[in-house]
C-alpha cells in the first residue's frame, strides 16, 4: 500500500505545531497503524530526522496509551479499538491520512501526537476508589452481588482511561469516563456508603479543570473501543441529582 | 560478598510467615513519618505496596515511565488470579494451591516463600472485592471459579478477560487515594536510571524526566523495585514495547544478584507472527484451552496444503487430525503447564505437521465445544478474545479454528531476593515479576497476579517495615550528597556516550537482531553449541550497538530513541547472561529446556542431584558473572517426576 | 446572574436546562391549542376568547412569570454550556469529526439558536402589542385583535414560508432534546429507551406539524 501521511508534528509544549506531510509505500495491509507509524520512523531516521512521537505501550488494546485522531476518529476508522488494534487494511491503497492529537484543553500537546492525560489521574484521585485500607477486608463472600449488577459494573470498569470520549466529544467533556468510574462503584454495595461524596468530587473536579460539558451527542459512545455505554452518563446524573437533593 | 541466606523463618512450614510477622520490628507512626521510600513501577506489586505503605503513615515516591500508574502491563493480564478459597468445594486448600505451584514451578522454588504466597492468596481476593473490583459471579451473587492450566481444582477467579485490568485498577484507585491523601507522591513519566548506595545500603535513585529529559535525584531510606519481567529481550514478545530490564539490570550491577536468569516462561496461545514489521505478539488467554482443542494434521502433505493456502483446515477430516495435547498427556490434555503446551507445539512444528503461512502455528478449534455448549455459550465466554483474533487476523474464529503458537511472555527470573524481598543490596527490595520469586521453572497460569499483589499488599508492608525499623535514627539525607552527584554523573556519561556514537543503525534494528539470537539460541529449546554461539553473537552485536546505534534528536529534551536506545543497551547485557545461566543449567526443567536434556518421549529430564538450587548470578565486570548457590531445601514436600500424563 | 450560574456543576446546569425544556414542551402543547382555534371559521371568536383567557387569568399570569423566566434560563444556559464547550477545546481539529452521531446532536445551540430568532420576531408580534410596546391598529374592545394579526400575518407567503421552516427547525430541535433531556435527567433504561425515543419523535412530528398547518390554511384554503 501507499500512502500518504500529513501528521502534526510540534516541538514541545511551548512551540507552535504545523501539519506535516510524508509519503509511505510497500506497507503490508496485515500492519497495524502503530507499526505503519514505527516504519515511517525509521525511515526518518535513516533520512536524519526526528521520528514522530506518538503514546503507545501495550499494543493489545489494554493500556489505553495510544491516542491518535485519524482521518476525524479517535482511534480511526475501525469500531471497538484502540489505534494499536487498527489494521492497515482498514484503509485504501493511495489513501490521505491525517493524523492529529487528541485537542483538549485539559489534555495540552506535548509533542508531536502525545498529550498530557494526568487531568484523568486527578479525577480518580478525587474519589474513584472505594476507602479500604489493605488488610482490613471481610471474606469476600460476605458481600455478594447479584450477577446483572455486577456484570453492568464490569461493563463500566472495563474503560481503559484513553480519552477517546473527550478527543470525539464536540464539547471535550469527560462525562463517559467519568460516569464510567462512578457508576461501577454505584452498581456495587461496596461503593455505596461514599457513593454521594464520591460523584459530587468527581464532577466538581472535572469541571474545573476544564473539560466541556455533555450535549448528548453521544460521540463518546460511538467511539469509545471498549464500547462503554451512555447509560452510564444518565446513571451518574441520577446519582448527581440524588447526591444534591437527598 | 556474603554468601546467600535466604532469611527463611524458623518453624514449621505453616507457621513460618505467622511467626515473622509476630516477631518482626515494628515502626511507631510518629517515626514513619520521617521514613521516606522509593518504589520503582506501578503494575499490581508496586502500585499495591506503595498504596499500603503510604496508608501505614510511610513518605513513599512512586515512579513509572507511563503517563499514568494505571498502564502499566499488569493491566494485560486476562485470564485471572488464583486463590486457595475452595468456594466450589472440589477438595482446594492452602496447601494444594502451594503444591501445585510448586510442582508447576518444577520443584525449583522457594517452599517457604511459595507456601506465604498460597497463604495470602485468599486475603488477596478479600481485598479486591472489598475495593470494588467486578469479577464474576454467580446467579446467586457469590463469586465464580474457573479451571487453569496446571490444576485439577477451579481455583480462578477472575473478571471476564480482563483481570489484569481490574485488579490493576483496584491498586490504582488504592494509590490515587492516598496520592490525594498526600502520603504518595507521583512521578509519572520517569524512568529508573540507577540506584544510589550509600554505605552500601539503597538510598535512592537517580530518575530521568522523560519529558525534560533532565536526571533527578531522589533520597529513599528504602528502595522497591517492582518494574516487571524482561520478556523483552525477545523483542517480540507479549509484554509492552516499554518493558525493560533496566533497573533489576542496573541494581544487578550495583549489588543485587540476578536469580534463574535464564527461566523464561514461553506462552502457548499467542496469535503467530505475520511480517518483519511486526512489534509485538498479543496473547490470547489460556483459558480459551478450557474449551478449545488443540491439534495439527496428521498427515505431512495436510500441512503443508495448509501453508500453501491449498487446504482449508475445517476440510482436514476428523481423523485425520492429531489432537497432540490430548494424545501426549491424556489426564491434563489441553490443560497441561504452558511450557509444556508450548514445547509440544514446537515439537510439531518442528517435525513437519505446522501450519499457517509460515507453518510455525497449529490449530486451536473450537467447533466441538460450540457443537456442545452453544456458540453463545462460548461467545459469553470467549467473547471478547474470539472478538481480538478476528481484528487482529481478519478470520472469524466460530467458523474456522484459530491459529496460535508460542510467544516469550513472562520471566520467572529476575533479582534474586530473600524471604524478606530484600536483594542482596540492603535496603533494596524487588517484588513481582522484576524479583526472580515463587514461581520456580515455570509459572502456573494466573499465578502472576496473585504473586505481584501478594507481594504489594501483603508482604512488602510488613518486610519493609521490619528493615526501616533499624533505620530511624538515618536522618533524611540530602541529595547532594557525593554518592548522589557520582550515580547521576554516571548515568550522565552513559546517555552522552549513546547520543555521541551518531552511526548508522537504528535502535530497532540492533533489538529485532538481539531478539532473533536470543529466540534461536536462548528461546523455547536450548543447547550447549546454541548458547555458546549466542553469547558469541549477542557479544558481537554489543561491540556494534556502541558504535554503530543512531540516535536522532538531543539529550535534554523527550527523546523515545534515546529511551529505547538505554533499554536496549540492558538487553544486550542481560541476554549474555541468560546463555551462561541456561548454558549452566545441565538439566531440563519448566521452561528451560535443553535438547541434551531429554527423555525419549521428549520430556524434561531434571536433575536434582546437581541443579536443585537457584543460580544466583554476581555481576563482576561486562560479560563476566560468578555464579552462587541457593540451595532449594523441601521439607514439606516430596520432590518428584512432574507428570501431567 | 451571569456569574453564579457559572458556579453551578456541569450536570446542575444540565439538569436545569433538561427540566426547563421538558416544560416548554409542554406550554408547547397548550400554545398548539390555543393555536389550533384559528382554524375554526368563526371570526376569531374562539381564538381571541383564548387569547383573552390567557391574558387576563391569574393563575395564568403567575404561570406566565415562570415560562419567561424559564425561556430566558433555557437560553442563557445554552449559551453558557456552549461558550464553556467552545472553550474546552482551544485548539480545533483539522478534520472535523466523522463520528457517526444522531442526527443535528451536535447543532443544539444552532437550532436553538433559529428558534430564539423566531421567538422574537413572534414577540414583535404579538406579545408587545398587548403590552403596548409595538403599536398595531387592530383592536377590539381595548385588547389587540390577534386573530386579525395572525390572519394578516399569514397572508403574506414570505412569513409563511419563514414559519413553516422554523417549525422544521424546531422539530429537530425537539427531537434530540427529548430523549436527551431524560437521559440528563438520569432516565436510560432498555426498558422503555426506544418509548422515549418514540414519544420524543412522534411529538417533534406531531407539534410542528400543527402549527404549520395553520399558515398553509390561510394561505390554500382561505
Amino acid at each position: 500500500m501507499k500512502l500518504t501521511l500529513k501528521i502534526w508534528r510540534q516541538k514541545d509544549a511551548k512551540s507552535t505545531g504545523k501539519f506535516v506531510t510524508y509519503s509511505i509505500d510497500n506497507i503490508s495491509p496485515n500492519c497495524s497503524f502503530l507499526e505503519m507509524l514505527d516504519i515511517l520512523n525509521e525511515q526518518l531516521i535513516a533520512k536524519n530526522e526526528e521520528p514522530v512521537v506518538f503514546d503507545h505501550d501495550c499494543r493489545e488494546g489494554i493500556c489505553g496509551m495510544c491516542s491518535l485522531y485519524i482521518n476525524g476518529r479517535p482511534h480511526g476508522p475501525d469500531d471497538a479499538v484502540t489505534a494499536c488494534q487498527l489494521h492497515m487494511r482498514k484503509f485504501k491503497d493511495g489513501d490521505t491520512i491525517v493524523i492529529e492529537p487528541w485537542r483538549a484543553k485539559p489534555f495540552p500537546v506535548i509533542k508531536d501526537l502525545m498529550v498530557d492525560r494526568s487531568a484523568f489521574d486527578k479525577i480518580i484521585q478525587e474519589g474513584g476508589y472505594i476507602s479500604v485500607n489493605t488488610g482490613g477486608a471481610a471474606e469476600a463472600n460476605n458481600i455478594l452481588v447479584g450477577k446483572e449488577n455486577s456484570e453492568l459494573a464490569m461493563d463500566a470498569a472495563s474503560c481503559i482511561g484513553c480519552g477517546a470520549c473527550v478527543a470525539a466529544c464536540k464539547n471535550a467533556s469527560a462525562m463517559l469516563f467519568v460516569s464510567a468510574k462512578v457508576s461501577q462503584f454505584a452498581l456495587l454495595p461496596q461503593g455505596q456508603i461514599e457513593a454521594k461524596q464520591r460523584v459530587m468530587r468527581m464532577v466538581k473536579k472535572m469541571d474545573e479543570l476544564g473539560f466541556g460539558n455533555c450535549t448528548n451527542t453521544y460521540a463518546c459512545e460511538a467511539e469509545c473501543p471498549k464500547l462503554i455505554s451512555r447509560s452510564n452518563i444518565a446513571r451518574m446524573n441520577r446519582e448527581f441529582m440524588c447526591a444534591k437533593v437527598i | 560478598m556474603a554468601e546467600l541466606n535466604s532469611k527463611i523463618p524458623k518453624g514449621s512450614l505453616t507457621s513460618k510467615w505467622t511467626h515473622y510477622k509476630d516477631h518482626q520490628n515494628l515502626v511507631n507512626p510518629s517515626n514513619k513519618r520521617k521514613l521516606d521510600i522509593i518504589i520503582v513501577g506501578t503494575g499490581l506489586a508496586g502500585s499495591a505496596a506503595a498504596a499500603s505503605l503510604g496508608e501505614m503513615g510511610f513518605n513513599v515516591k512512586i515512579f513509572c515511565y507511563q503517563d499514568s500508574p494505571r498502564r502499566a502491563h499488569s493491566i494485560a493480564a486476562q485470564g485471572g488470579i488464583n486463590a486457595a478459597k475452595n468456594y466450589p468445594n472440589d477438595g482446594d486448600s492452602i496447601y494444594r494451591l502451594f503444591y501445585d505451584t510448586i510442582k508447576g514451578g518444577d520443584y525449583r522454588a522457594r517452599e517457604a516463600n511459595v507456601y506465604r504466597l498460597a497463604e495470602v492468596s485468599n486475603t488477596i481476593i478479600d481485598q479486591c472485592v472489598a475495593q470494588g473490583v467486578p469479577f464474576a459471579r454467580e446467579y446467586g451473587g457469590s463469586l465464580e471459579n474457573r479451571s487453569f492450566g496446571g490444576a485439577q481444582v477451579s481455583r480462578t477467579f477472575y473478571a471476564r478477560g480482563q483481570t489484569g485490568q481490574q485488579l490493576l485498577l483496584g491498586s490504582y484507585s488504592a494509590l490515587s487515594r492516598q496520592i490525594k491523601l498526600g502520603t504518595v507522591k507521583l512521578y509519572d513519566r520517569h524512568e529508573m536510571m540507577d540506584v544510589v548506595l550509600v554505605d552500601g545500603k539503597a538510598r535512592g535513585i537517580i530518575a530521568r524526566d522523560l519529558i525534560t529529559g533532565k536526571l533527578e535525584r531522589h533520597f529513599g531510606h528504602a528502595v522497591v523495585v517492582a518494574t516487571g519481567g524482561y520478556g523483552n529481550v525477545f523483542y517480540l514478545s507479549t509484554n509492552a514495547m516499554g518493558s525493560n530490564t533496566s533497573a533489576i539490570w542496573q541494581m544487578f550491577k550495583k549489588g543485587a544478584w540476578f536469580g534463574n536468569p535464564c527461566f523464561t516462561q514461553i506462552h502457548p496461545t499467542c496469535i503467530p507472527v505475520h511480517g518483519d514489521f511486526q512489534s509485538k505478539l498479543t496473547l490470547m488467554s489460556e483459558s480459551l484451552r478450557n474449551d478449545g482443542r488443540i491439534w495439527v494434521p496428521k498427515r505431512k502433505e495436510d500441512a503443508e496444503a495448509h501453508r500453501h493456502g491449498k487446504l482449508k483446515a475445517n476440510d482436514i477430516a476428523e481423523e485425520n487430525r492429531d489432537y497432540f495435547l490430548e494424545r501426549r498427556y491424556p489426564a491434563f490434555g489441553n490443560l497441561v503447564p504452558r511450557d509444556v503446551a508450548s514445547r509440544a507445539a514446537k515439537e510439531r512444528c518442528d517435525a513437519g505437521f505446522g501450519v499457517g503461512e509460515t507453518g510455525l502455528a497449529v490449530f486451536l478449534d473450537f467447533k466441538e465445544s460450540i457443537g456442545r455448549l452453544g456458540k453463545q455459550v462460548i461467545e459469553d465466554r470467549y467473547g471478547n478474545l474470539f472478538q481480538m483474533y478476528e481484528k487482529i487476523v481478519d478470520e472469524n474464529p466460530y467458523i474456522n479454528p484459530m491459529m496460535i503458537y508460542p510467544a516469550a511472555h513472562y520471566t520467572m527470573g529476575g533479582t534474586w531476593v530473600d524471604y524478606e524481598l530484600q536483594t542482596t543490596v540492603t535496603g533494596l527490595f524487588a517484588a513481582g515479576e522484576a524479583n526472580f520469586s515463587d514461581h520456580g521453572a515455570n509459572r502456573l497460569g494466573a499465578s502472576a497476579l496473585m504473586q505481584g499483589l501478594a507481594d504489594g499488599y501483603f508482604v512488602l508492608p510488613y518486610t519493609v517495615q521490619n528493615y526501616l525499623a533499624g533505620e530511624i535514627r538515618v536522618a533524611r539525607m540530602s541529595t547532594d550528597k557525593a554518592e548522589f552527584a557520582e550515580a547521576e554523573k554516571a548515568v550522565q556519561t552513559r546517555l552522552e556516550k549513546l547520543m555521541a556514537i551518531k552511526g548508522t543503525r537504528s535502535v530497532d534494528q540492533f533489538h529485532k537482531e538481539l531478539g532473533k539470537i536470543m529466540w534461536e539460541y536462548v528461546g523455547m529449546a536450548r543447547n550447549e553449541a546454541g548458547l555458546k554461539k549466542a553469547i558469541e553473537l549477542i557479544r558481537k552485536l554489543r561491540v556494534e550497538f556502541w558504535k554503530d546505534v543512531k540516535i536522532p534528536g538531543a539529550l535534554n529534551e523527550l527523546n523515545p530513541e534515546l529511551e529505547k536506545a538505554n533499554r536496549v543497551a540492558d538487553f544486550m547485557e542481560l541476554g549474555e547472561l541468560m546463555a551462561h545461566d541456561a548454558l549452566n543449567r545441565n538439566e531440563s526443567c519448566g521452561g528451560h529446556f535443553r535438547e541434551e536434556y531429554q527423555t525419549e518421549e521428549g520430556e524434561c529430564k531434571r536433575n536434582d542431584d546437581d541443579y536443585k538450587y537457584v543460580a544466583a548470578w554476581e555481576y563482576i565486570s561486562d560479560g563476566q558473572f560468578k555464579l552462587h548457590k541457593e540451595d532449594l531445601v523441601y521439607e514439606e514436600i516430596e520432590v518428584k517426576q512432574r507428570v501431567y500424563k | 446572574m451571569n456569574s453564579s450560574f457559572l458556579q453551578f456543576s456541569s450536570i446542575t446546569k444540565k439538569i436545569w436546562m433538561a427540566f426547563l425544556g421538558l416544560f416548554l414542551m409542554i406550554f408547547l402543547v397548550v400554545h398548539l391549542g390555543i393555536n389550533l382555534c384559528l382554524l375554526r371559521d368563526d371570526g376569531g371568536v374562539w381564538f381571541n376568547a383564548a387569547a383573552h383567557f390567557m391574558g387576563t387569568n391569574y393563575i395564568v399570569k403567575v404561570f406566565e412569570i415562570v415560562l419567561f423566566g424559564g425561556f430566558i434560563i433555557h437560553i442563557l444556559l445554552g449559551i453558557i454550556l456552549q461558550v464553556q464547550n467552545w472553550m474546552a477545546r482551544p485548539v480545533r481539529y483539522l478534520v472535523s469529526n466523522k463520528t457517526d452521531t444522531p442526527f443535528l446532536s451536535k447543532y443544539m445551540i444552532y437550532t436553538g439558536g433559529i428558534v430564539l430568532i423566531f421567538l422574537i420576531i413572534h414577540f414583535m408580534n404579538f406579545y408587545f402589542i398587548k403590552l403596548g410596546w409595538v403599536s398595531n391598529p387592530n383592536f377590539i374592545e381595548g385588547e389587540p385583535n390577534f386573530y386579525i394579526i395572525a390572519q394578516e400575518l399569514f397572508a403574506q407567503p414570505v412569513y409563511s414560508m419563514l414559519y413553516v421552516i422554523l417549525f422544521i427547525v424546531l422539530g429537530f430541535h425537539l427531537n434530540q432534546a427529548f430523549q436527551a433531556a431524560w437521559q440528563t435527567l438520569g432516565i436510560n433504561h432498555p426498558q422503555y429507551n426506544s418509548c422515549i425515543q418514540w414519544f420524543g419523535t412522534v411529538y417533534a412530528i406531531v407539534v410542528p406539524l400543527g402549527f404549520i398547518i395553520i399558515p398553509i390554511y390561510f394561505l390554500l384554503i382561505r
